[in-house]
């Protein structure tokens, strides 16, 4: 009795949502700073005209914004002409600009003018390499060998990237490497890596100072920003859309990088950089609130506990019963093991936008806080250790207790509630600590699909090269590790039974 | 009250039985001696029903030993194993009365039982409720032997019961067992790597050599009439600073 209380406990805890606030729209932005200061800007323009406005933060990549685009989970977000014709719709050989808005318009969705700016790739040098070398054009790589290349991941895959430029001018360096971008502009500034992909209104090139070489042979394409919005969103908040399309036009590249220079370089937080040209630019005022950093903390911790707590839970429940029978039968035990291993190499970033599409289809939440794919992943990346460990405490039982419990012809269920699972008890429990410790780590990546937590600030920190930030979200996480490596041992004393616990420290 | 017929077991190239046919009356004790590996386990755990005979046959109470039949044959046997096999997260008193709650004793019956087996076994009343971990080695044989007791089956089967104990201790367990085996009537089957213990206990000692019955009688007979070389020489071994024994 106590046993189905505690488990039907469990599952409520698992199954209710932490309440959030509601909003009418919802504004995303990707994982660079330009795309969350335009992001900010639509924000304050749909709350001027009166609706209340979500900002989903730094998503972990085109195809995770775009596709919550067109679920209808976002309402609008900034994005380039070269990616929608190059990468979104690669696969349709769009010649023009009216075409692309005809693909658009049968997936409902808009696009706007451009907002005055183009934002391509270029390749970048420290200047000093680039002088050394006599390097001006991108066609100049070819005549240096030994050149390491380090390249955004994105950049790398896409159809307008890497794979084109090489062949475009036939570059063949001594070493190439998928980075995260703003890993690569550490690398670069260590020496590390000699050449590496850049945004031409970034703020770091001005910063850095690097040499951007000319693209001779004009490969990369356009970039005009635009704004990408839902026909259905633009019906419904007519005034926010008319009021976000005031920006047509009106960022001109100088400004542009000058605001990324201001969230980069200075330090001014993308809300207030927003606010400030927004002001400028349009004459419309906001209100630029700072929570403070235990505001933020306190934000990221229910979120990351949210996102815990709704995976690990229900991990717990699935994963026992899988062990179980993985104990009981040899193949399935392969079988079931194999499966669950599978999962933990799924690269973590892959698996979330692999699961994109299929919880789209299941009607869920894909992005935003309790987003399901999150939950999906963290809860799949918990199976296999309290899977493991659950056959194995059960299969590690001293063979002579089997026995014994077999003459005394002890029915198959009471023999598994009364005497098997507490023998294995110590084990179970290692295998959910494990799994719990492993799923604070890795809910970090939640900030990936928006769903907040301490990854919110570590990657905002990386990407602003802010250790504070980056800590803000990494001492919390690490703490909250601690305290549940802590909590497991107190929940030992309960849940292990008394002479179990003697048994293991007499011996 | 226990019948073995032909009974064969096979470990991949270990011939573990090699044909072994006994039979086992009732309130008599028979003790399966011999070195280790002789295959005096294997045969206990036949009749157990934990080892799965290739051939023969084997009847405990006139029941045939089938899978089918198998629950109803252990519900005649008690099993006692070196070191009592107790759950360890159970209570002595747990322990024992397992049986008795899955058989649903009323609670003054299965008091009244526990209190006559702890006399019987000279287990202390208020060691009852310590976990075998807060045991003695002894105290957890006895506990073993009275969770075998409780039910009163007819048939009890020990395997090495007082192996791990020292030997003190176990000078006070032979005696206990031995009182209690006459006194309870049962047919018990003991296994034992060590012959002085075999004569203590047993009207019929069985001396098993490579899964083959190779000698039975009562230790004097062994002693005195080896019927082949490794009888003599199995006795001899034996013949340690024993006092008052016919191995001598």
């Amino acid at each position: 009795m106590k046993r189905v209380a505690i488990i039907l406990l469990l599952l409520l805890a698992a199954i209710v949502p932490r309440p959030t606030e509601q909003v009418s729209i919802r504004v995303a932005s990707k994982k660079f700073t330009e795309s969350v200061i335009l992001g900010e800007m639509f924000r304050i323009l749909a709350e001027d005209s009166g609706a209340s406005v979500g900002h989903l933060r730094e998503l972990g990549g085109t195809r995770i914004v775009f596709e919550a685009l067109k679920s209808g989970e976002v309402d609008v977000y900034a994005e380039y002409t070269g990616t929608l014709i190059n990468e979104l719709f690669a696969d349709r050989d769009i010649a023009g600009i009216e075409q692309l808005r005809t693909e658009l318009e049968q997936l409902g969705l808009r696009m706007s003018d451009p907002l005055g700016f183009n934002n391509t790739y270029a390749l970048g040098m420290l200047p000093d390499r680039a002088a050394s070398d006599q390097i001006r054009t991108i066609s100049d790589l070819n005549r240096v060998s030994g050149l390491r290349f380090g390249l955004g991941s994105e950049f790398m895959e896409r159809s307008d990237g890497w794979p084109g430029l090489r062949s475009t001018y036939g570059l063949n360096p001594l070493q190439v490497n998928g980075l995260d971008h703003d890993i690569a502009y550490r690398q670069l500034q260590l020496g590390l890596i000699d050449v590496m992909d850049v945004y031409t209104t970034e703020a770091r090139i001005d910063a850095l100072n690097l040499t951007v070489l000319e693209d001779d042979r004009n490969y990369f394409p356009r970039y005009d920003a635009v704004i990408l919005y839902r026909a259905d969103f633009a019906d419904q908040y007519a005034a926010a859309v008319r009021n976000i399309l005031k920006l047509q036009g009106r960022i001109a590249a100088g400004e542009m990088t000058s605001c990324n220079r201001r969230v980069e370089i200075d330090s001014i937080t993308e809300q207030q950089v927003a606010a400030d040209f927004v002001e400028q630019t349009l004459g419309i005022s906001s209100k630029v609130s700072d929570p403070g950093r235990l505001a933020r903390i306190t934000d990221s911790t229910l979120d990351h506990l949210e996102l815990v707590r709704r995976s690990l839970l229900p991990a717990i429940l699935f994963a026992i019963p899988l062990g179980i029978l993985a104990a009981k039968s040899r193949w399935f035990g392969q079988f079931i093991l194999g499966v669950t291993g599978i999962f933990q190499t799924i690269p973590s970033f892959a698996l979330l936008v692999l699961l994109i599409p299929v919880v789209a289809k299941l009607g869920l939440q894909s992005i935003g806080a309790g987003a399901s794919t999150a939950m999906i992943a963290l809860f799949l990346y918990s199976l296999l250790p309290i899977v493991r460990n659950t056959q194995s405490g059960l299969t590690g039982i001293d063979n002579a207790l089997q026995e014994s419990a077999s003459v005394l012809n002890l029915p198959a269920r009471y023999r598994l509630l009364e005497i098997e699972l507490p023998l294995a008890s110590p084990s179970i429990l290692a295998g959910i600590k494990t799994a719990a410790v492993l799923n604070i780590g890795f809910a970090t990546l939640g900030a990936l699909v928006g769903a907040g937590g301490y990854g919110q600030p570590i990657l905002s920190g990386i990407r602003l090269n802010d250790t504070n930030l980056i800590l803000e979200g990494a001492i919390p996480a690490a703490l909250l590790a601690l305290m549940t490596q802590a909590a497991f041992e107190l929940i030992e004393r309960y849940a292990v039974p008394k002479g179990v616990r003697l048994q293991s420290s007499s011996r | 009250m226990v019948e073995l017929e032909g009974i064969i077991r096979r470990y991949d190239d270990l011939l573990a039985l090699d044909d072994v046919s006994l039979s086992v009356g009732k309130a008599s004790t028979v003790v399966l001696a011999g070195p280790s590996g002789c295959g005096k386990s294997t045969l206990l755990r036949v009749i157990a029903g934990l080892v799965q005979p290739d051939s023969g046959r084997v009847t405990v109470g006139g029941i045939e030993l089938t899978p089918s039949t198998r629950t109803r044959i252990r519900d005649l046997l008690g099993y006692v194993i070196q070191d009592g096999g107790l759950f360890p997260h159970l209570t002595a008193r747990d322990n024992v009365i397992i049986r008795a709650r899955l058989l649903q004793w009323t609670a003054d019956r299965t008091e009244a039982r526990l209190l006559e087996l702890s006399e019987l076994t000279h287990f202390p009343v208020d060691a009852l409720d310590r976990f075998p971990a807060q045991l003695s080695g002894g105290q957890r044989q006895r506990v073993g032997i009275m969770r075998a007791l409780m039910t009163d089956p007819q048939v009890l089967l020990l395997d090495e019961p007082l192996g791990a104990l020292d030997p003190i201790i176990r000078r006070d367990l032979q005696d206990d067992l031995k009182e209690i085996f006459s006194r309870l009537e049962k047919s018990v089957i003991l296994v034992t790597h060590d012959l002085h213990e075999a004569e203590w206990f047993a009207d019929r000692i069985i001396l098993m050599r490579a899964g083959r019955i190779e000698q039975e009688g009562t230790a004097a007979e062994l002693a005195e009439h080896p019927g082949s070389e490794f009888v003599s020489r199995f006795v001899r071994a034996q013949r340690t600073a024993d006092f008052g024994s016919v191995l001598r």
